[in-house]
């Protein structure tokens, strides 16, 4: 932003007692203007145009008023799928999690002396993080075959990634006193590690762990769709059909459920604070 | 060890019993979940299959990477970019009267109550429902993408606004009362400055979401890089996966690296 300052020179300003302040020109009018731009030519790319909106916007409603009201006799079909979505996020949660430990220390540069491994777990964390959730359970459906095996995998790299992420960057920024300390009486690195750093770590590594354990709940429902089991099989059949009174069921269904599971893990996750 | 780190490390407060339950449901529930999984054992199509895409990834399609035309990679990330922009600004917008809505200090608490049930029914619908519901209103193509990401942008953004308006300082208010401000002054000079910074650090975190999110709306035909990712999955032509891949994780990574940037110094002000 230093060209920022040459082009536009801070405005000056003479107080009484004839000394001179300078004020910085204010950055806002010049960001405005590129986010206008920008909102130009996406408008453009994208082919937005409000007079479609305000002339269509009841199309919305639509399928939403044939949702309502959703299809009872629908119900019995959910809950095996509903319980594979949950046994799905469970295990590549718990999975997921308990690797990124390994990975998570592997990566932090504090730990591991050694600079080139840890930015190579670095970057292989990064990579698997830019890798959308749809992609990779797709890709897993092509090499584990179809079903809840391949979401799993999905939802196992996905919470590896973002925990793993999470948890070098805070033990990175630990405070590494107490472990050279224990260090310097004699003990193992691990088991400096052990009463060091963990104690310090362990109450926000479990309320992320379980934060994304309730995001991939709501992930695993839309996995189906490209045939890696759950709900979404469920809801892509439907959405084929056109039967959107059981779509409808199926969405009053997933959003109790997901409501439930955040309940229980915002409770456990204001204990661990 | 020294007698008298072992002495300290004996007084540690003893949760032995609290870890050992938290570790057995954990384990019980795994163990409940892993029966429903159905392991299937690699064969060996699947093992062809992945030794092929890793090939088709680190061979891509060098021609579709590069070109310029409308079908290649560039024109396709461009197009996800403007989409994931537009759907921000609009989501971000149509957020902030939602969160004022939502924040028990500011209204009674029973429609906060009510406000925040909407959100989470609105969170919980799949981005796939709302691209369906929306190219009913626009026609399959980039539109109806854009619409998609602002609906699916207002959860968690205004989640995410309610916690600073909590935050809000009032006594900044208060003296600005006692100065003789107008109403209008009060919330130019002594709310705005406050929210401005922290919704707009806010807002270029989403922008970084919904560039990931952004290839779901492929599937229903919204528009984006998502439709040429699978259809070039399903038709098995890896090196053209590959190259939308390498450019979608380029992307991504740019703008990670930028959008934390720009975070940092708006923390910093």
């Amino acid at each position: 932003m230093m060209i920022y300052d040459k082009l536009f020179p801070p405005k000056k300003i003479i107080l009484a007692n004839n000394k001179v302040v300078e004020e910085k020109r204010s950055k806002t009018p010049f960001i405005f203007i590129l986010i206008i731009i920008g909102f130009v030519i996406s408008v453009n790319v994208t082919g937005f145009s409000f007079s479609i909106l305000l002339n269509r916007w009841q199309e919305f409603f639509v399928i939403l008023k044939e949702m309502i009201p959703p299809n009872i006799d629908y119900l019995p079909n959910i809950w095996k799928p509903l319980l594979d979505t949950i046994k799905m996020s469970l295990v590549g949660s718990l999975l997921g999690s308990l690797v990124a430990v390994i990975f998570a220390i592997l990566a932090s540069s504090n730990i591991i002396k050694s600079k080139f491994t840890a930015g190579i777990f670095k970057f292989i964390l990064s990579v698997l993080r830019t890798l959308p959730t749809l992609v990779t359970a797709l890709i897993a459906t092509f090499v584990f075959g179809l079903g809840t095996m391949a979401g799993t995998i999905a939802i196992f790299l996905f919470t590896l990634s973002y925990i793993g992420k999470l948890l070098y960057e805070q033990i990175e920024t630990i405070n590494m006193g107490s472990f050279e300390a224990l260090e310097s009486m004699g003990l193992t690195r691990l088991q400096s590690f052990r009463h060091a750093i963990v104690p310090e770590i362990l109450p926000t590594y479990l309320s992320t762990s379980l934060f994304c354990f309730e995001g991939n709940v709501r992930y695993a429902s839309i996995l189906g769709y490209v045939g890696a089991g759950g709900l979404g099989l469920l809801l892509n059949e439907r959405l084929g059909w056109r039967d959107y009174s059981s779509v409808g069921m199926i969405l009053v269904i997933l959003a109790i459920t997901v409501f439930i599971i955040e309940r229980i893990s915002e409770y456990f996750r204001k204990k661990l604070q | 060890m020294s007698e008298m780190i072992e002495n300290q490390f004996e007084n540690e407060p003893k949760k032995g019993f609290y870890w050992i339950s938290i570790a057995t449901i954990l384990l019980v529930a795994f163990i409940w979940s892993v029966s429903s999984i159905e392991v299937q054992s690699l064969n060996e199509s699947g093992l062809t299959i992945a030794s092929n895409i890793f090939r088709g990834l680190m061979n891509p399609d060098l021609e579709l990477l590069f070109g310029l035309t409308t079908g290649g990679v560039l024109y396709l990330l461009f197009e996800t970019i403007c989409i994931a922009f537009l759907g921000t600004i609009f989501g971000a917008i149509l957020a902030i009267p939602i969160a004022f809505l939502m924040a028990p200090s500011v209204v009674p608490a029973p429609i906060a109550y009510i406000v925040r049930l909407v959100v989470i029914v609105i969170r919980t619908v799949p981005a796939l429902v709302y691209g369906l519901m929306f190219i009913r209103v626009t026609g399959p193509g980039p539109f109806a993408g854009v619409l998609t990401m602002s609906i699916t942008s207002i959860g968690m953004v205004s989640k995410l606004y309610v916690d600073i308006i909590e935050d809000l300082d009032i006594s900044i208010l208060e003296s600005l009362t006692s100065m003789g401000c107008t109403t209008f002054e009060k919330i130019r000079f002594g709310i705005i400055p406050q929210l401005f910074s922290n919704f707009l650090s806010i807002t270029i975190y989403r922008f970084d979401m919904n560039l990931r999110d952004a290839t779901i709306l492929g599937l229903v035909g919204a528009g984006g890089i998502g439709a040429p990712l699978i259809f070039a999955m399903n038709s098995y032509r890896w090196n053209e996966v590959g190259s939308i891949l390498v450019g979608l994780i380029v992307l991504i990574l740019l703008v990670e690296f930028f959008s934390n940037k720009m975070r940092a110094r708006l923390v910093k002000g």
